[in-house]
């Protein structure tokens, strides 16, 4: 773990990953205990410093940092100076000022938590940024798998939605690359980046060729937040044509598993059959994301309080 | 390993800086005995829970466990508690140190726990497993086994029960090796003297 942030997967090895997901499969058994809480980030603090929606993400931060016994601060714009127009760095700033251990950052735009952390004697953690990163998506997924499937080497991991705009699918794409699993990306054209394939992965418009085989099934939500052109026809034909359901699912493997980051459409990307029973597993990936912001706390929270060099 | 400069005359060490101070023969003779004592002065022996600190701790809570059994026809629960979490030391730079296998199979209350480590010295590994002891129950009481107790406590902690005291340098590094997850393998601990480098 060369960096003092967790900004992306990308500038990760695989030897760090390894690492952050084996520090997880620890942090599970105390999670599994009666007292859930260990003394590890006693005296320190957390601040969640969330500019765009979320419920599974903060919440699963919160109770990690609580059960590291960190104090947990949570950062809630709406109620803050930014209604005052103090800008994100200035805000970013004040709160730094209040020395805390780690940021945990989620904002819409692409690079905010680069540039808050370029700012901040705190380590900066990467919640969520845009249409670019979510490393701790990446990382209970990865970790979803590996309980799952025991290993990553020879799995087809086959991701399926708006892969333009998923900040999810770029995370597990670099994830599952470097921890030697083939990925695959199946969306219609328009949402389907042009020379995605340089960054190793396999591209297909054919649903049908994607599922052909595949071990892991990771389902994006459609963001009708962030869908601001015309993607597709309709939300009828995506559904019919993109959609998983027990159907699609036979072309992939007979013990295929079924995961979606969550907050789901259901009936529009995911049948309403599928989404609560196996082979989906999307509530142990929320279950397991506490375990992985354990160990990335664990790793990377109260690391230096000032940038070294 | 960079021949120590420091290392003196006396029972110079043969392989750079590695002294041997107790040899297989040596360490299971001391279990034996140890297991013995466990069981001499445990009043309610089926409350007996063996606890090992990895990764030392757990081949020599397994062998000890064996004896025990050996000598009372008891089968004695061996729990695996990493103490990591519980560290006083985690330091602000630099990697953190991994964290180890934790397995409690059995709780705690009420039972007479004892400690295996394999080397004790300052006694913060001990005072941090009694803290994330305290956190799976109310044990009826607490000992410790030591294999070697090398001093130099920081602590108010005793140990109950001492395969060999072995005086060091606060410098020197004291290790057991040999720990393949394989109990017949050959176990041994040695002083690797002075700075002892990556091991």
């Amino acid at each position: 773990m060369t960096g003092r942030d967790l900004l992306g997967i990308e500038g990760l090895d695989r030897t760090d990953l390894e690492r952050i997901l084996e520090t997880a499969e620890r942090m599970q058994e105390v999670g599994r205990r009666d007292v859930k809480k260990v003394p590890t980030l006693r005296g320190r603090t957390l601040i969640n410093l969330f500019f765009e929606a979320s419920t599974r993400t903060r919440t699963s931060f919160e109770i990690a940092g609580k059960r590291l016994s960190a104090d947990v601060v949570n950062f809630t714009p709406s109620s803050s100076s930014l209604t005052k127009a103090e800008s994100i760095l200035d805000t970013a700033m004040t709160l730094d000022a209040m020395d805390p251990d780690a940021v945990i950052v989620r904002h819409k735009v692409a690079g905010v938590p680069k540039r808050i952390a370029d700012a901040l004697a705190a380590p900066v953690i990467n919640a969520g940024d845009g249409a670019h990163e979510h490393p701790t998506q990446a990382l209970l997924d990865c970790f979803t798998v590996k309980q799952e499937k025991g290993r990553f080497d020879g799995l087809t991991v086959t991701i399926i939605g708006d892969i333009t705009h998923s900040r999810v699918a770029r995370s597990n794409l670099y994830a599952f690359t470097k921890l030697g699993a083939e990925v695959r990306l199946a969306a219609p054209p328009t949402m389907l980046p042009t020379g995605i394939e340089s960054l190793g992965a396999k591209a297909y418009t054919s649903l049908r060729e994607a599922l052909e085989g595949a071990d892991v099934v990771m389902v994006l939500r459609i963001q009708q937040e962030r869908l601001d052109g015309c993607f597709f026809p309709s939300i009828r034909e995506y559904a019919s044509t993109f959609g998983i359901d027990r159907a699609k699912l036979r072309y992939a493997k007979d013990d295929v598993i079924v995961m979606h980051p969550g907050p789901i459409n259901r009936g529009v990307e995911i049948a309403h059959d599928l989404a609560d029973r196996r082979p989906s597993v999307i509530l142990d990936q929320v279950r397991n994301g506490v375990a992985v912001r354990m160990a990335v706390l664990y790793q990377f929270a109260g690391r230096s309080a000032k940038r070294e060099g | 390993m960079a021949a120590s400069s420091t290392t003196s005359g006396a029972a110079s060490p043969p392989a750079g800086g590695v002294r041997v101070v107790l040899d297989d023969v040596a360490i299971r003779r001391a279990l034996v005995r140890i297991a013995h004592e466990v069981v001499e002065r445990t009043e309610t022996l089926p409350e007996l829970y063996l606890v090992a600190i990895p990764n030392g701790g757990v081949p020599l809570a397994r062998i000890i466990a064996a004896q025990v059994r050996a000598i009372s026809g008891l089968e004695v629960p061996v729990g695996i508690l990493d103490t990591t979490l519980y560290r006083d030391d985690l330091t602000a730079r630099g990697v953190r140190p991994p964290l180890r296998r934790t397995e409690m199979p059995s709780a705690v209350d009420d039972r007479a726990v004892v400690l295996v480590d394999d080397v004790v010295s300052t006694g913060r590994t001990i005072r941090a497993a009694m803290d994330a002891l305290m956190d799976f129950g109310r044990p009826r009481s607490v000992q410790v086994i030591g294999l070697v107790d090398r001093g130099h406590r920081e602590l108010p902690i005793k140990i109950d029960f001492v395969g060999k005291n072995v005086p060091t340098q606060r410098e020197e590094r004291v290790v057991l090796r040999g720990l393949s997850g394989d109990l017949e393998g050959p176990l041994e601990v040695v002083i690797l003297e002075s700075d002892g480098g990556a091991a």
